[in-house]
């Protein structure tokens, strides 16, 4: 059974009205358990709008998109999905360890399997000696691996993640990377990530998904063969810059249509 | 502490001056009582009066923090019936702004004819209604004032809406809560004390400044000024420590 399975989805915002917009056109992607899909593409492609309607926070227009062999409305009902952000969406009157709690709070998980499970959540992310602290106290890359961590607590089996690292500064972002890359080890979990980074894409994806613009379409999806796990040099090696070429080169190829 | 009482010194200072200069104005030039007594003055009626006077405050002041307390209940049933349905927001919120604008108060003399002289309702009443309006308004922008990402994130829990309003948009609400409260308690205070110029028991601030006015006795009614203002001061004060103690988490509030 695939993790995901998108089939010929369309997305139109304001269908009909004067200013409708189509967003995605004759979407398909198959996606299996355990995989690290990186959506990419230039503004506007629907790469975010994609994510959403993974999650069900849209429904598409036409098509469908089936969740371990569910509806999307059932996926999330059934709480399949983990969502990660570009800001870290901490809810600032809540201390850390609260805040990662908040999912296993709002599905009626007792009090002290959540704190459990929460402290757990924060060594996994290495944060453990924050969890009494508010989340102003925390620098945007520590906000960030909270909300990975809150997003993991209730074990979602899909992690959506929209331009997650987007904030944060280059050597920040390459040590969320390898802390990811570790956490989705361990976790199993699939993994669809949002970036307009192109080095971020082919260092952490199994796939990189090439999106084009007006409407979104999928234009080419370049498998990435480098080996796992991926470790500081993997950016070094010759393989990574002939696939960071592909991918730049597919999405050339887009702006010049 | 000694940080704490620094901070204190320049207020009591402007305080002190502003005193001992009105003191002086008033001796220098020689101004009558009843155009500006002179705070020793007003300092003695305050002695002579101090049981009529608590009397009378305690009476107005229970009239305001009822009104404060029913308008306030009132204003939040109202704003989380309006952050519920798009359509009772579309169309209270443009009337709540509209009243908000008007001068809500010279509603005191008619709740004299609706609720009669004497009784509490009357003034329970115009402060509720003078509440009402700004606590309303602002909880429902306090409400509405989640963002996209943290209502997508509970969304993506399932989450029942209750708990949604329950956990993060009645949280996300406080701060505009309380100034809105801040407002409030001044108006009750107002609400109150211009409903009694419009006549009601003797034993309440309003009537006691009226009648001492009437008198020629400005410097009991200047003390009963005064003491209306300490009140003022205090329910501000407890506003602001029960704001302190609810949402140690704000900028505004926390220490670093």
């Amino acid at each position: 059974m695939n993790a995901l399975e998108l089939q010929n989805v369309d997305m139109v915002f304001n269908p009909g009205g004067e200013n409708a917009v189509a967003a995605l056109r004759g979407i398909d992607l198959s996606v299996e358990p355990g995989e690290f899909i990186s959506l990419i593409g230039p503004s506007g492609c629907g790469k975010s709008t994609m994510l959403r309607l993974v999650g069900d926070l849209l429904a598409p227009t036409a098509g469908s998109v089936t969740v371990n062999g569910k509806s999307a409305p059932q996926a999330r009902l059934d709480r399949d999905y983990g969502m990660v952000f570009q800001n870290a969406t901490l809810l600032e009157w809540r201390r850390i360890l609260a805040n990662v709690e908040l999912p296993l709070e709002i599905m009626d998980v007792s009090k002290s399997e959540r704190i459990q499970t929460a402290r757990d959540m924060l060594e996994l992310v290495q944060l453990d000696q924050f969890e009494d602290h508010y989340p102003w106290q925390l620098s945007g890359g520590m906000q960030q691996r909270v909300a990975i961590a809150r997003a993991l607590a209730f074990r979602p089996s899909l992690l959506l993640m929209d331009e997650p690292f987007g904030a944060l500064d280059e050597m920040t972002r390459e040590r969320m990377q390898m802390e990811l890359l570790r956490i989705w080890q361990e976790t199993e979990t699939t993994v669809v990530f949002v970036t307009h980074s192109i080095p971020e894409a082919v260092f952490l994806s199994t796939r990189v998904v090439v999106m084009s613009p007006r409407p979104g379409q999928i234009t080419k999806i370049v498998d990435i063969d480098l080996p796992q796990p991926r470790v500081f040099e993997t950016r070094e090696d010759q393989r990574f810059f002939a696939l960071l070429t592909r991918v730049r080169e597919s999405l050339r190829a887009v702006e010049e249509e | 502490m000694t940080e704490r009482i620094r901070r204190w010194v320049p207020a009591a200072a402007v305080f002190v001056a502003a005193l001992v200069l009105w003191e002086g104005v008033v001796r220098v030039f020689d101004i009558q009582g009843f155009l500006l007594p002179a705070p020793s003055a007003i300092v003695a009626a305050l002695a002579t009066e101090t049981d009529v006077l608590t009397t009378a405050a305690i009476g107005t002041f229970a009239t305001a923090l009822v009104g404060l307390g029913v308008g306030s209940l009132m204003a939040a049933l109202a704003a989380f019936a309006a952050s519920r349905w798009p359509l009772v927001r579309e169309g209270a919120m443009p009337v709540a702004i509209a009243a908000n604008s008007t001068p809500i108060v010279v509603l005191a003399p008619v709740a004299n004819s609706w609720f009669g002289l004497r009784s509490m309702a009357g003034g329970v009443f115009v402060v509720a209604v003078l509440v009402f309006f700004p606590v309303m308004i602002n909880l429902v922008r306090g409400l509405m004032s989640a963002n996209a990402s943290e209502l997508e994130l509970m969304q993506s829990y399932a989450a029942p809406r209750r708990t949604t309003l329950w956990k993060l948009q009645l949280p996300n609400a406080l701060p505009y809560l309380f100034s809105a409260l801040k407002v409030a308690a001044a108006l009750s205070l107002i609400g109150a004390i211009v409903k009694e110029y419009f006549g009601g028991s003797q034993e309440r601030l309003g009537q006691y400044i009226t009648s001492k006015a009437a008198l020629f006795q400005y410097e009991e009614a200047w003390a009963a000024i005064v003491v209306a203002s300490a009140f003022g001061i205090l329910l501000y004060l407890l506003i602001l420590l029960i704001e302190r103690r609810a949402m140690p988490w704000h900028v505004s509030v926390r220490r670093t």
